[in-house]
């Protein structure tokens, strides 16, 4: 799959974001005034800044409000509903903390319950779709949730850091092992594609058309995948295994959060990007590539 | 709306026959000419005239080669337009209700005024059936040609989709595949029609229909042009010999 700046900025920072608020809906750390207002103040822009970047890759961006309606069925519409929510909730609960210096707990779980439920949807989005084996499985949204929690661990500087940044590299490693062997498991084949197995041996005589097409741009993404070894590497060097080693090493001031932050954000990136390039639809099957 | 209708009685759809397709491509334009001036935005192209031209097409032609365990491969030619599957998993993942089933007869379609252009839809589908228009940004795919095969405007004989009346080979055919006693329900019978990529839960209500089994060529014993040529002769006779035995000894 084609591993767009716009949805991988969306995803991690949506992400990023709503981890910080869930940390905060819960009271952890308990803040008030001033100090309040500076954390709420950053986790809301990161989430916003993340949200916004989604409707860059839109191809009528003017009409996004109807994203709204299709909650029924569609795990993007629930995204957009849910993110929405969160972010009221969460805005009510930061109005209380910041100016009344009052912290509704009942009002703090209701928007640490819509924080999660935001990240859960936006995996599902990918999660859900058979026609990407890589991505079709629980695993992945498990990740992106412990990512969210992550992020917002290191934000808030919570006792949970290390353990988050450990659990995340072992996930991370299980997704990708596993991943690996998800297009085999899941039976499509050429022979499967084109019904003709029963034949013979099936590869692709003639491609459809001697140019490229929006499937093979947006569905059929090789290049990428040259270095998919090393970057994995990167990616969990960035994501996990520094941000602990720095977390393990150093007091959690704040300038040592912020800089552990920005590695971890970077690695995410790392991440994201490979959960796109690496990913293999189905489609593909029909120009004899992967 | 994305949710699905109830399985509709009437399935409109294609048969495709993979025997008789020459892979010609005469579907594709006629598909590409009709769907360019009617139902939505003209499927656009890129660069059309330059070096790297890509363009918005509804149907293509993939070649195929099967490679049996002994004999000669054999080629087959395999149009794919959208398949208006029962269970469409690209309309329930539309977040907009652009994309919908209709509840009458099955047909598949984008509402291009309320698409939003998030190219979810394309990412569901399993056999690249959906294209997005680079120029308009929204999502494209084959309507059934719902604007012929209704249209009163029209003669009988052309109210059946562009690319099956165009089909120079006969290898295209239109009609309810719900009704167990249509020619295109007979002829999937017949023909042991097949679903494509099945595993993947869609319910494709087009069919294909597998090629034949192939004649097998019987040739006469130790001749190579079916007995209709003298053997050519490895060894010189005559003048030839001569020379060549002379040539030799220089
Ligand atoms: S072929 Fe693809 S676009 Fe057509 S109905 Fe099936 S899933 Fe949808
Ligand atoms: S591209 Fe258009 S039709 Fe497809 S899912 Fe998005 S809004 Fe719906
Ligand atoms: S039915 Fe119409 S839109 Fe669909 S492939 Fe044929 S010509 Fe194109």
């Amino acid at each position: 799959m084609h591993p767009a700046s716009s949805v991988i900025v969306f995803t991690v920072l949506s992400g990023f974001g709503f981890g910080c608020l869930f940390w905060l809906a819960i009271g952890l750390p308990d803040l008030m005034g001033l100090d309040a207002f500076v954390y709420y103040a950053i986790a809301f822009a990161v989430s916003v800044v993340g949200l916004v970047s989604s409707t860059f890759h839109l191809g009528n961006p003017q009409r996004a409000l109807r994203a709204f309606t299709q909650w029924q069925t569609s795990w993007l519409s629930r995204e957009a509903c849910l993110s929405v929510i969160a972010l009221v909730v969460m805005g009510l609960h930061a109005i209380l903390v910041i100016f009344f210096g009052t912290n509704l707990q009942w009002l703090g779980i209701l928007g640490a319950f819509f924080c999660l439920a935001t990240v859960l949807a936006t995996a599902m989005i990918y999660v859900q779709l058979k026609t990407v084996p890589r991505w079709n499985h629980m695993g992945n949204l498990v990740m992106f949730l412990l990512l969210s929690l992550t992020g917002g661990a290191i934000f808030t500087g919570s006792d949970w850091v290390v353990h988050l940044l450990i659990a995340t590299a072992l996930l991370q490693v299980g997704v990708w092992v596993y991943g690996d062997g998800r297009f085999a498991a899941s039976g499509s084949t050429i022979e499967s594609a084109t019904q003709l197995g029963s034949l013979g041996q099936v590869r692709l005589f003639e491609a459809p058309h001697s140019g490229s097409n929006y499937l093979l741009k947006e569905m059929v993404h090789i290049i990428g995948r040259k270095h998919a070894v090393k970057l994995r590497f990167i990616a969990l060097l960035l994501m996990s295994v520094v941000p602990a080693l720095l977390a393990m090493m150093m007091p959690l001031s704040v300038v040592v959060l912020v800089v552990i932050a920005g590695i971890h954000i970077a690695g995410v990136m790392a991440s994201r990007w490979l959960f796109f390039a690496e990913a293999e639809h189905v489609v593909g099957l029909y120009y004899d590539k992967r | 709306m994305t949710q699905l209708p109830p399985p509709s009685e009437v399935k409109l759809g294609l048969v495709i026959d993979l025997d008789t397709c020459v892979g010609c491509h005469a579907c594709v334009v006629s598909c590409k000419g009709w769907n360019t001036e009617n139902y939505g935005v003209p499927l656009s192209d890129m660069d059309a005239y330059g070096s790297n031209p890509v363009g918005t097409f509804l149907n293509r032609i993939h070649s195929f080669d099967v490679q049996p365990e002994t004999g000669p491969a054999q080629t087959v030619h395999f149009p794919k337009s959208c398949l208006h599957c029962e269970d469409a998993p690209c309309v329930t993942v539309c977040p907009t209700g652009a994309s919908y089933k209709r509840a009458e007869d099955g047909i598949v379609l984008v509402n291009e005024d309320h698409c939003i252009g998030c190219g979810l839809c394309a990412w569901a589908c399993p056999y690249g059936a959906r294209e997005m228009d680079a120029a308009a940004g929204v999502m494209k795919k084959c309507t059934l040609c719902v604007d012929r095969i209704y249209n009163e405007n029209l003669e009988e004989v052309d109210r059946v989709p562009a690319c099956v009346r165009t089909c120079p080979s006969g290898a295209r055919h239109f009609g309810d595949l719900g009704d167990p006693n249509s020619e295109v329900s007979l002829l999937v019978a017949a023909r042991d029609g097949v679903d494509l990529m099945p595993e993947q839960g869609t319910k494709p209500v087009n069919k294909y229909l597998p090629p034949r089994k192939k004649d097998q060529l019987v040739q006469p014993a130790g001749t190579g042009c079916g007995g209709h040529m003298e053997e050519v002769a490895a060894e010189p006779k005559g003048f030839l010999a001569w020379l060549d035995k002379s040539l030799e000894a220089l």
